[in-house]
């Protein structure tokens, strides 16, 4: 019994059970990653500049927030700064994901952070509840092919951008909010029964927390802000 | 094929400041055993980013307010369905891509 199931978790675990794995997100990269690339060109970038953006920024938001910016002749030290603030999130999805990879070298860990993204880290942390382990090959396989599914969409977006003008009416644009309401639900399957009402009035809290603090402050600093105050409420308020 | 200088600066910079925060933690976590109530409180963060990563998706900003984009509201109304029903990604994922096209191809 016991060797079947180490085969099984084995079997589980390999990089082409990763790259399965993203499968179900990539339409959500390639639908985002074109729409990006044809906002790129239509921002003025060139077709390299897209897909060197894509290449070393790999940030879906941050990408967008960049070309907006461009744009209106923003500085580039506000321009970075604003990246870094879109992307501040990462640090928390970096730290609820790094404990299943303390066993790995560090090179392994800094590669498992480098590509890390929201929808990867959706997937990781789903199967992390699931088997309670995580392993290198598995979570590479699940990265990278997320990571070049993005270059290569991002590229052929801006190699289509000067036709297609709107990339909006198909609503492609949805398929990022889409793939967020899918994970959460995945999310909250592996709550256990006791604590989905805990759970439950979590995200009512979010809600009200994202919509004020929407009021105040740009709605990626709203992000972060209600996410660290909700997870606290959340330790004080359980049991 | 041009890239300006500008840019590789824009480059260099972004880049660092969105790879720190991705990488740092998997660098130190490995060193230091997390105390209890920060396990626990990271427990909590995937419920409330993937929460705060869908309202993002409903809120339109304007100069000094904010409104509800309500055809996301409404598209998203089936699409947490589908995704009670299927309990999968990419169906979810279509489905709610194929509502929004039609909201906005009736609308």
């Amino acid at each position: 019994m016991k060797v079947s199931n180490s085969e099984a978790t084995l079997h589980e675990n390999t990089f082409l059970q990763g790259a399965k794995d993203c499968v179900p997100t990539l339409f959500g990269y390639m639908s985002i990653g074109l729409a990006f690339g044809i906002v790129g060109v239509a921002s003025h970038l060139s077709i390299l500049e897209v897909a060197c953006l894509a290449l070393f920024v790999y940030a879906g938001s941050a990408q967008f927030i960049i070309c907006a910016l461009l744009v209106v002749n923003a500085p580039l030290s506000a321009i970075i700064l604003t990246t870094f603030i879109v992307n501040l999130r990462h640090l928390l999805l970096s730290l609820t994901l790094a404990p299943y990879f303390t066993r790995y070298s560090l090179l392994k860990n800094i590669g498992f952070g480098t590509l890390l993204t929201d929808e990867s880290f959706g997937v990781a942390v789903n199967k992390g509840l699931q088997q309670g382990k995580l392993y290198d090959k598995w979570m590479n396989g699940l990265n990278i092919t997320a990571y070049v599914c993005w270059v290569i969409s991002c590229t052929i977006g801006a190699l289509f951008g000067q036709w297609i003008s709107n990339p909006e009416i198909f609503g492609l644009d949805f398929a990022l909010v889409a793939m967020f309401v899918a994970l959460l639900v995945l999310q909250l399957e592996h709550v256990k029964s006791d604590k989905l009402k805990h759970n439950l009035f979590l995200i009512v809290l979010m809600i009200v927390f994202m919509i004020s603090l929407s009021f105040v402050v740009p709605s990626h600093v709203a992000v972060l802000l209600s996410t660290v105050f909700v997870a606290t409420i959340g330790v004080v308020t359980s049991k | 094929m041009t890239i300006s200088l500008f840019m590789i600066w824009l480059l260099i910079g972004c880049t660092l400041v969105t790879w720190v925060p991705r990488v740092l933690p998997f660098m130190f976590v490995r060193n230091i055993q997390l105390p209890k109530v920060v396990v626990k409180w990271l427990s909590f963060i995937p419920v409330c980013i993937l929460t705060a990563l869908v309202i993002e998706g409903l809120i339109i900003e304007t100069d000094d307010a904010i409104t509800i984009d309500w055809q996301v509201l409404l598209v998203l109304i089936p699409t947490l369905f589908i995704a009670l029903k299927t309990k999968s990604l990419s169906i979810t994922v279509i489905g709610g891509v194929i509502f929004m096209a039609l909201i906005r191809f009736f609308t």
